[in-house]
């Protein structure tokens, strides 16, 4: 466990050189850049060899050395782990469980409403009374509702 | 033998307007661990039985009795593929058009089987794949954070959180929520993640996601598998409840929500609304779980809709 979390760490130190310079580097460039660490030459040349076969750095000949390079931009890669979360597309993946889909519109406007009747109430509500202010939230549901009418709403 | 049928194709066919009744319902917000299982139930209950009333047809009044004994419907449509595979080599049988015809129907029988497995295992594997894929980002783009403990954070703008399931989790707040969000707010957003990682709710919405992917033309499929998207969310909703007040999830769901992106979108999913406010409202407001008898009503429900098939696909009638 303990070697798979120095690679994982090792990967990163050298994808965030990468990043930092718009120029393809040589192994010995990127080892001179990692100075807060001791790494062997050897060692950067397997990681960067990892990385390129992964998919994350590309690599070209200049002459006797290779070069290095990042595929894509730091922020492209961001984006790409953002996307499922962020997408507003129908489409749900599996592979992720989102924490709340995103609104928009009339719908989003109505939630704010409430989040402000919310915060203007101050204190946590209180248990159910029939004639209590309700934070005006949509359509006002009752509690019992099916997701599909609120969906048509 | 065609009662028997008779009774698997009215189940199979049965499940499709119970399942349109579900969606429509009004009590599983007030009690998603139920809704859940009954949802499970129609869908394995489906599946057995349309894949039975299929191969059953194949059985149906056949010479498998031939060995003295009666047959229950799997046992007869397994006969009749093994003489249909000997009939191939050794020429068509007496009795042809209604022999082909059974032929076609347990060979339906199987192939809905098949397919039924296959979009199990493909929906798996990208499901896998996908997270393979998150992972390795994360280990290169993420970092911890002390607001956010046990959790990582990706710089990016846009508010959201997310949870990456399976054996290696993650859970995934952008630096964005960060900013939006208070103290209690995030503590309420990891408690809605670790329940989703706890209870394995990507191993309950898993067979909805495979049988769309089958038939993604089918409205029901589709309803099916957003009802229990939604279930899941308010199953993880409650779990969170238990740590921390209503009050900081339902706000941490707003301010998440209503964030807006900045990121292009696709189609703006205008039906994602709903079940905002549908989960809001019920945090807020909470409505008293199902009574003890509508719970065992349920349950008896959905121990039939598997019981039946199971009984009809292999007792002999």
């Amino acid at each position: 466990m303990d070697a798979v979390n120095r690679l994982g760490e090792l990967e990163r130190a050298i994808m965030d050189v990468l990043w930092e310079d718009p120029e393809p580097l040589t192994v010995r460039q990127v080892s001179g850049r990692l100075t807060d660490r001791d790494l062997a030459h050897t060692t950067v040349m397997t990681v960067l060899d990892r990385l390129a076969k992964k998919g994350f750095a590309r690599r070209e000949r200049d002459g006797r050395a290779w070069r290095y390079r990042a595929a894509e931009s730091r922020e492209a890669y961001v984006t790409e782990l953002m996307l499922n979360a962020l997408d507003q597309t129908g489409d749900r993946q599996a592979a992720l469980a989102r924490f709340v889909r995103s609104v928009s519109g009339a719908e989003a406007r109505a939630l704010r409403r409430a989040l402000e009747a919310l915060e203007a109430l101050g204190a946590p509500e209180s248990p159910e009374s029939p004639g209590a202010p309700s934070p005006g939230l949509p359509e006002s549901p009752g509690p019992s509702v099916s997701p599909e009418d609120a969906r048509r709403g | 033998m065609f009662p028997a049928v008779l009774v698997l194709a009215a189940v199979a066919a049965g499940t499709i307007p119970a399942a349109a009744a579900l969606a429509s319902a009004r009590w599983p917000v007030r009690s998603p661990a139920a809704a859940i299982v009954l949802w499970q139930a129609l869908g394995l209950g489906w599946g057995l039985a349309a894949v039975g009333a299929l191969a059953g047809l194949g059985g149906l009044g056949g010479s498998y009795r031939d060995e003295g004994q009666h047959a229950g419907v799997a046992r007869a449509a397994l006969a009749v593929a093994i003489r249909a595979v000997r009939g191939v080599t050794s020429g068509p049988q007496a009795g042809g058009a209604v022999w082909y015809l059974r032929l076609v129907a347990v060979a339906a029988g199987l192939v809905l089987l098949a397919l039924l497995c296959w979009v199990l295992l493909a929906s798996s594997a990208t499901v896998l794949r996908a997270r393979r894929r998150q992972r390795e980002l994360l280990s290169l783009l993420a970092h911890g954070d002390p607001k956010v403990p046990g959790a990582l954070v990706v710089d990016h703008p846009d508010a959201a959180a997310y949870c990456v399931p399976g054996l290696r989790s993650r859970i995934v707040i952008s630096a964005g929520t960060l900013e939006l969000l208070d103290q209690a707010e995030l503590a309420a957003v990891l408690a809605h993640e670790r329940a989703h990682l706890r209870e394995r709710h990507d191993l309950v919405l898993l067979p909805f996601t495979a049988l769309l992917r089958a038939f993604r033309w089918c409205a029901v499929a589709r309803r099916a598998e957003s009802a229990v998207a939604l279930l899941v969310e308010m199953l993880a909703d409650d779990h969170a409840l238990r740590h921390r007040p209503a009050r900081e999830l339902a706000t941490a769901l707003i301010r998440v929500g209503t964030a807006g992106s900045r990121a292009p979108s696709g189609a703006l999913a205008a039906d994602g609304a709903g079940e905002v406010a549908v989960r809001v409202a019920r945090l807020l407001r909470p409505a008293p779980g199902l009574s003890v008898p509508a719970l065992a009503l349920v349950g008896a429900a959905a121990l039939l809709l598997v019981a039946l098939p199971m009984a009809f696909l292999s007792i002999p009638f």
